[in-house]
């Protein structure tokens, strides 16, 4: 069923451990991000699966075929597999359009018209075919590298961070253009970055890797909201972890009875929170009165950073918490919209939204 | 200029070891000329650049003196005559020699270069860092000492093959050390991308690999066919003539007549024409790598059961390229015992020799001073080309500078002939390219903002000059100091033809023995001429690893 599969991958380079037991499934036409600080082993599994090294030991197959099994491997060229690098890795002494059909067979017929097309699909420019890589922008240098790639026609592209060199704005929109080329080709995908949004927005799939290995692999959404522990919730993003007591469906933690989305019963947990999950709504301290049930906090800090805000809160009462004295003086720390965000000194009320995540 | 403009343009040495050695690390050593900052002050420019700039015009124009010398002559000679000395058999003769020579020789080194280059660069052979050094080291023998070595092993050597040969043997560092340093800089995310594009080991290495060293090779291939066409003591071992041979002959038997004049014009459009067909192939194209981050090193490629194949190439190249000097000398040095080491008259030529070295190097590296301070702290337009013509002067054969000084001192300035002025001059002239290239990259180390903040401490222009700059680039200096002085050391043709009576450097007693065939008595000279240079070959090799960031 899954068109990539690898098996109980390991790499080691002398005495250091590069992959340790690597498994993954890729579906056909999907897109997958392998995601994980720098030195976490993520380009050794992208050379791997490209071919310009041999595992330790495990398999790789490809649409049924082996590629790697122990130390025999089908060399990168033999494999049809499309690789973008980083910086492109264009070929200096060839333009743009020899870049572009490098890989095609040279007595082609239709050669120049499929380097035009190529080139029309990635978004470049007719006159741009003639110059030389060191005369386009980094934007443009992606574009040919990713072009030359589909000329080959690959079932499989790796993406080794192409989107790290480019800007913060034109990132995005080279994510966007290249999901969808790829998607509208049908080619599956596996992106490796150490940028935890990109991979979230990108992938079908995410395998967040640390030390060698994938801590966990699943859906971004599920990945998100479900983190296995507390190092992957907040490699992912910003998090509140907090101490609980859960039973049958609920927590009580210092910011009260709240929801969590397990049944287990623990004395001592801890339970995430997505900042977003939390609302603010500006009261006084006139209106915490007669609401024992509702919870309140006053802003102690805020730092001003455009659209969006960072906003401290310390709570002002908390109900039956496990180690309230200690968590009751460490604020909250919440990114707010910029524009309506509470002032240093607002008293505010707190609200909980969904559920909280139990942590293992 | 494109020609001088990253590429150090050779001066051509006719045959010696040191010359050669500073042009090939240039590439890397030169300088961005970005380092100048665009604020410079314009008071102080007024101050200090009209000087500078004075006097670097009039050592270009001393450069450029032998040629322009060359080509009054031949319009004095008048047309007729020209055409009569020029067009007939002997000269098309010498010029087929000295193309085939060339034609020959550099493809062959080219191809041998880049062997060695790949297989210590880029593979597991056992021992490459020593073959690396190996393939370095024949710089350190100088050419007419190769010669000397085979001929005396093989006496029936001559002609063409065995001009190619000994040359091949002799030039072929000149290839490998740039293209060893362009491997080495070689991005290996561009052959990964070529294999994820389907492309075996072989279609990587010649589409992908080879393009990319093309400025090395060409760069290696220009100063090599230099060397071969200004090379003298070689080819005379072997009795090959080539222009250069030809004018010596000429000289010896018609002294400074026009045919010889003419000879040395024809030499003067081979070089140009070498120098205009490595711009033309070398192209605009930059081959650096486009974008950014450091490059990974590449693993090597594992030879495997090649490996043994492997090794007789580094290993047969190091034979004929050093086992055979090694052997000769040592083979002469036995068969003459004790009784060549003739102390006194060694002692004498060691003495000559140091202080000609001394004297033409420092006079070579003042006379460097202008050029290389301008084009580090005022690049511009106007001094690119001024510098352009220092390189396009530096390339003539020794011998030209040498028949142009002996012509002018013989008509115009009749004391000077065959005195110390005349030899000390004809050295800086020759060596003055390479003086520049080491002087600028010392002058590079020592930012400009050193110089002003002196300034600002309120120490005079020229106070702050010395206290700065002056000092910082004074080890840098020493180093180009010691490069021309062993070129000087080794130098054959120019010292023969315009030394005062009686000058016997190393050299020319190791010439006058062989010529006499007294092998054995040449022998001790031909070992002191290698010993001295070996050190600064060690400090050659040292650098161009250093530069690759290794």
């Amino acid at each position: 069923m899954s068109f990539l599969q690898l098996r109980a991958l390991n790499k080691h380079y002398g005495s250091v451990k590069a992959l340790d037991g690597i498994d993954l499934n890729v579906v056909a036409g999907s897109r997958t991000a392998i995601v994980g600080p720098s030195g976490c082993g993520k380009t050794t599994l992208l050379r791997l699966i490209a071919g310009f090294e041999a595992p330790d030991e495990g398999s790789i197959t490809l649409d049924g075929t082996v590629l790697a099994n122990g130390g025999s491997s089908v060399p990168a060229h033999k494999r049809g597999i499309g690789l973008v690098a980083q910086d492109g890795a264009l070929f200096p002494h060839l333009t743009v359009a020899a870049n572009i059909g490098f890989g095609m067979d040279r007595g082609e017929a239709d050669r120049t018209e499929r380097i035009a097309e190529l080139a029309y699909i990635v978004g470049l420019d007719k006159a741009i075919l003639k110059r030389h890589p060191h005369e386009l922008s980094g934007g443009q240098q992606q574009r040919v590298a990713i072009a030359r790639a589909m000329a080959r026609k690959p079932r499989l592209m790796l993406l080794d961070e192409p989107f790290s060199a480019l800007d913060t704005g034109l990132r995005a929109s080279m994510r966007k253009a290249v999901a969808e080329l790829l998607e509208s080709a049908g080619v599956a995908t596996i992106l490796v970055t150490h940028d935890q949004s990109e991979a979230l927005s990108f992938a079908d799939q995410v395998a967040v890797m640390r030390d060698g290995k994938f801590s966990q692999v699943g859906a971004p959404r599920e990945l998100y909201l479900r983190p296995r522990d507390r190092m992957i919730a907040e490699f992912l993003g910003d998090a509140v972890v907090l101490p609980a007591r859960v039973d049958s469906g609920f927590a009580q933690c210092p910011l009260g009875r709240i929801a969590v989305d397990s049944t287990e019963r623990r004395d001592t947990a801890r339970i995430m929170l997505r900042p977003e999950q939390l609302t603010l709504k500006c009261t006084s301290r006139e209106g915490m009165s007669g609401t024992p049930d509702m919870l309140f906090g006053e802003v102690v800090e805020t730092e001003f950073a455009g659209s969006l805000c960072t906003v401290a809160v310390r709570l002002l009462n908390n109900a039956d918490p496990p180690d309230a004295a200690a968590i009751g003086n460490t604020p909250l720390i919440l990114k707010k919209p910029g524009m309506d965000a509470p002032t240093t000194g607002e008293v505010v009320r707190i609200s909980v939204v969904g559920k909280a995540h139990l942590l293992a | 200029m494109a020609v001088a403009d990253d590429h150090i343009r050779p001066t051509d040495p006719p045959d010696n070891t040191a010359r050669r050695l500073m042009p090939l690390s240039v590439e890397s050593v030169r300088p961005a000329p970005a380092v100048v900052a665009p604020s410079y002050g314009a008071l102080k420019r007024s101050r200090q650049l009209p000087w500078m700039a004075i006097a670097a015009v009039a050592v270009s124009l001393l450069a450029m003196l032998p040629m322009a010398f060359i080509i009054w002559v031949a319009f004095q000679t008048g047309w007729d005559t020209v055409y009569r000395l020029v067009f007939r058999p002997r000269v098309g003769e010498l010029l087929a020699n000295t193309v085939l020579l060339v034609l020959c020789t550099v493809p062959l080194g080219i191809v041998l270069s880049v062997a060695l280059a790949w297989l210590t660069e880029r593979s597991d052979l056992p021992g490459a860092r020593l073959w690396a050094w190996l393939s370095v080291a024949p710089l350190a023998v100088p050419a007419f000492v190769h010669s000397y070595s085979w001929i005396t092993l093989i006496p029936g050597l001559h002609g063409l093959k065995a001009g190619v040969l000994i040359s091949v043997i002799a030039y072929f560092p000149f290839l490998y050390l740039p293209i060893a340093a362009a491997l080495r800089r070689l991005d290996p995310a561009l052959e990964d991308a070529a294999a994820s594009l389907g492309l075996g080991p072989w279609r990587i290495f010649f589409r992908v690999v080879l393009p990319q060293l093309r400025l090395a090779i060409c760069g290696g291939s220009l100063l090599v066919g230099l060397h071969l066409l200004a090379e003298y003591g070689l080819y005379v071992f072997i009795r090959f003539d080539t222009f250069t041979t030809a004018i010596v002959d000429q000289f010896q038997s018609t002294f400074n007549g026009p045919a010889a004049n003419m000879l040395a014009g024809v030499l003067i459009l081979c070089c140009f024409v070498l120098l205009g067909i490595e711009v033309l192939v070398r192209g605009e194209e930059r081959y650096a790598r486009v974008g950014s981050g450091a490059a990974r090193q590449s693993p090597p490629v594992r030879l495997g059961r090649t490996t043994l194949p492997c090794l007789l190439v580094p290993a047969f190249t190091a034979l004929l390229s050093l086992g055979v000097p090694a052997l000769t000398i040592g083979r002469w040095l036995v068969a003459g015992g004790a009784s060549v080491w003739r102390l006194d008259e060694i002692g004498l030529a060691l003495e000559q020799t140091l202080f000609l070295a001394v004297a033409g190097a420092v006079l070579a590296t003042l006379a460097a001073i202008p050029m290389a301070w301008l084009s580090i702290r005022a690049p511009g337009p106007a001094q690119r080309l001024l510098e352009g013509f220092n390189y396009m002067v530096g390339s003539l054969p020794g011998v030209v500078v040498a028949l142009a000084l002996v012509t002018i001192t013989v008509r115009v300035l009749l004391p000077l002939y065959q005195t110390l002025a005349t030899i000390l001059f004809a050295y800086a002239l020759m060596f003055l390219p390479r003086a520049i290239i080491s002087l600028r990259a010392s002058i590079a180390q020592a930012p400009v903002e050193l110089e002003r903040a002196a300034a600002n401490l309120g120490r005079s222009p020229l106070n702050a000059l010395w206290a700065t700059t002056i000092r910082l680039s004074a080890p840098g200096a020493a180093a180009g100091i010691a490069l021309v002085g062993l070129g000087i050391m080794n130098e054959l043709t120019a010292t023969q033809m315009l030394a005062p009576n009686g000058t016997r450097t190393l050299a020319l007693a190791f010439w006058a023995y062989s010529g006499e065939i007294d092998y054995a008595a040449a022998a001790p000279y031909a070992l002191i001429m290698v010993g001295a240079s070996l050190p600064l070959t060690w400090l050659l090799y040292v650098q161009s690893k250093r530069m690759a960031g290794r």
